[in-house]
């Protein structure tokens, strides 16, 4: 959708992740620009996942490079508490604080971690939940919201802390279907605002829709890397054939 | 004389001597409890450990206290330790004792509970939002863990209570047996005095167990539900 100027805030380079002796990414390289919309799509257990969490810091990598705005984070004094800031992660399964209410949540991370003015954190809340349309449900615990109002608050959540980047892991994966729109609808809104978002979905459609780039990974190797509609309708590799059939009755 | 009946209370120092019983009951409950919880926290933390034999080493601790009854271990501290070991211990003394490990055992047993039931998820989430690890503790893993142990702590707590009623049979004077006394010195001049004693002794118990069992369940629905 945005094609901006080209500002590379992220850049993967020679990724290498195991686990034990298994080897869940192979030599992934991958560069993501500002404002850019990068989806990665892929069967499941290829390592899409890992690859979100590597890089946010929740899984360690055992080979090559992560670079942030040009710095590295595989430095061993990286500060991730810092960098988590920047790089925002929603996971599929909706992982609000359980004993929190919805703008206890979303006021955690600013006011505590960043020490940012609790009125001035207060309003951007007011105005994100207003955006998702749940400003009503502010004081309701998470146990009393639908798990697509749960994601919506997640995703609120996330944005609250203004990060650079968002890293959406099948924020759809585990909700009932008539759910799935309005989260995706939050994303696309997204999008249109020009935020730099990875994203890992399985929802083909949206996939088409929101991204400016296609990531296609199959056993842990990036197989190819396509503009949306050459992925759709001319898919370079036979496995990515393979995969795009699947979804086909 | 049968509507006289209730002023078995008001004879003598016959108040009085209830009241001290009560304090025997609630002296030993109260330091049981207290030692016992912060025993088990400790015994609780430990017990997370990845180490199999520490955890094993917990788990017959507290199946010890599960199999044998307490007035087994009542018996066995009072009269086998005591003659084995030459020493001369009260009755409350060793109450107090059985009690507060017993309390350690099963507080343990919560607190373990309460930790290892915290989703993966909300840790993760926390890191995701830039908490330290002793943020982490203070705003998400501490409040979530109390919440979780707080209902089986008092409900341990409630059983604890009534529990001291067999304190009785090492000899100690409690609450119970001031009021077995009081019916029988005054069996002749009252004869319902049974029902009198027992009346208030059910009522005494039912005061200070029923507040402490309907805040449990209360946090239960208000957590969990
Ligand atoms: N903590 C772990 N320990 C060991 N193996 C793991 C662990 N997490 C993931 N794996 C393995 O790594 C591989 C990649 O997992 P990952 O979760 O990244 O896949 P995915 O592409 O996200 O799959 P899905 O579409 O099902 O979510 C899988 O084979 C998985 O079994
Ligand atoms: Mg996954």
């Amino acid at each position: 959708m945005h094609k901006e100027a080209n500002e590379v805030l992220l850049e993967i380079k020679g990724l290498f992740k195991k686990y034990d002796d298994m080897t869940v990414l192979d030599d992934v390289n991958l560069s993501i620009n500002k404002g850019e919309v990068v989806v990665i799509l892929g069967p499941s257990g290829c390592g899409k996942s890992t690859l979100l969490r590597c890089l946010n810091g929740l899984e360690k990598i055992q080979g090559g490079d992560i670079r942030y705005r040009n710095k590295s984070l595989v430095d061993k004094d990286v500060n991730w508490q810092e960098i988590r800031q920047h790089i925002g992660m929603v996971f599929q399964n909706y992982e609000l604080f359980s004993h929190m209410t919805v703008i206890e949540n979303i006021l955690l991370g600013p006011v505590k971690v960043q020490k940012r003015d609790k009125n001035e954190v207060m309003e951007q809340a007011n105005q994100l939940l207003d955006r998702v349309g749940l400003l009503d449900r502010k004081d309701s615990y998470p146990r009393q919201l639908s798990g697509g109002q749960k994601q919506r608050i997640a995703i609120v959540r996330a944005l609250c802390m203004n990060p650079e980047i968002m890293l959406f892991d099948e924020v759809t994966a585990s909700l009932d279907p008539e759910m799935v729109r309005e989260v995706l609808d939050v994303i696309l809104g997204l999008a249109k605002q020009g935020m730099t978002m990875l994203i890992v979905t399985h929802e083909l459609s949206f996939a088409r829709a929101v991204a400016d780039k296609i990531v296609f990974i199959d056993k842990g190797k990036i197989c190819e890397i396509s503009d949306p509609d050459e992925f759709f309708t001319h898919p370079k590799t036979e496995r990515a054939q393979h995969f795009l059939n699947k979804f086909q009755y | 004389m049968q509507n006289l009946g209730i002023n078995v209370f008001l004879k003598g120092r016959n108040m009085i001597r209830l009241f001290e019983g009560l304090m025997v009951t609630a002296r030993i409950a109260l330091i049981a409890i207290i030692i016992g919880s912060l025993l088990g926290i400790v015994l609780g933390v430990v017990w997370t450990s990845k180490s199999k034999w520490i955890r094993s080493v917990c788990r017959i601790y507290l199946e010890m206290f599960r199999i044998i009854p307490i007035l087994v271990w009542l018996f066995i501290m009072y009269f086998g330790v005591t003659t084995v070991l030459n020493i001369d211990l009260s009755g409350e003394f060793v109450s107090i004792i059985v009690f507060t490990l017993w309390g350690a055992a099963e507080m343990g047993d919560i607190v373990r509970g309460a930790l290892e039931s915290l989703p993966k998820h909300q840790i993760e989430s926390g890191k995701a939002i830039g908490l330290s690890f002793w943020g982490l503790y203070r705003y998400i893993l501490i409040p979530q863990a109390v919440r979780r142990m707080l209902p089986g702590a008092i409900n341990l707590a409630t059983r604890m209570v009534k529990t001291t009623s067999l304190v009785v049979l090492i000899g100690v004077i409690d609450v119970i047996k001031v009021g077995q006394q009081i019916i029988e010195t005054s069996r002749i001049e009252v004869p319902t005095a049974s029902f009198w004693v027992y009346g208030f002794l059910f009522i005494l118990y039912f005061v200070i167990c029923y507040p402490l069992s309907v805040l449990s369940r209360r946090l239960e629905n208000k957590w969990n539900g």
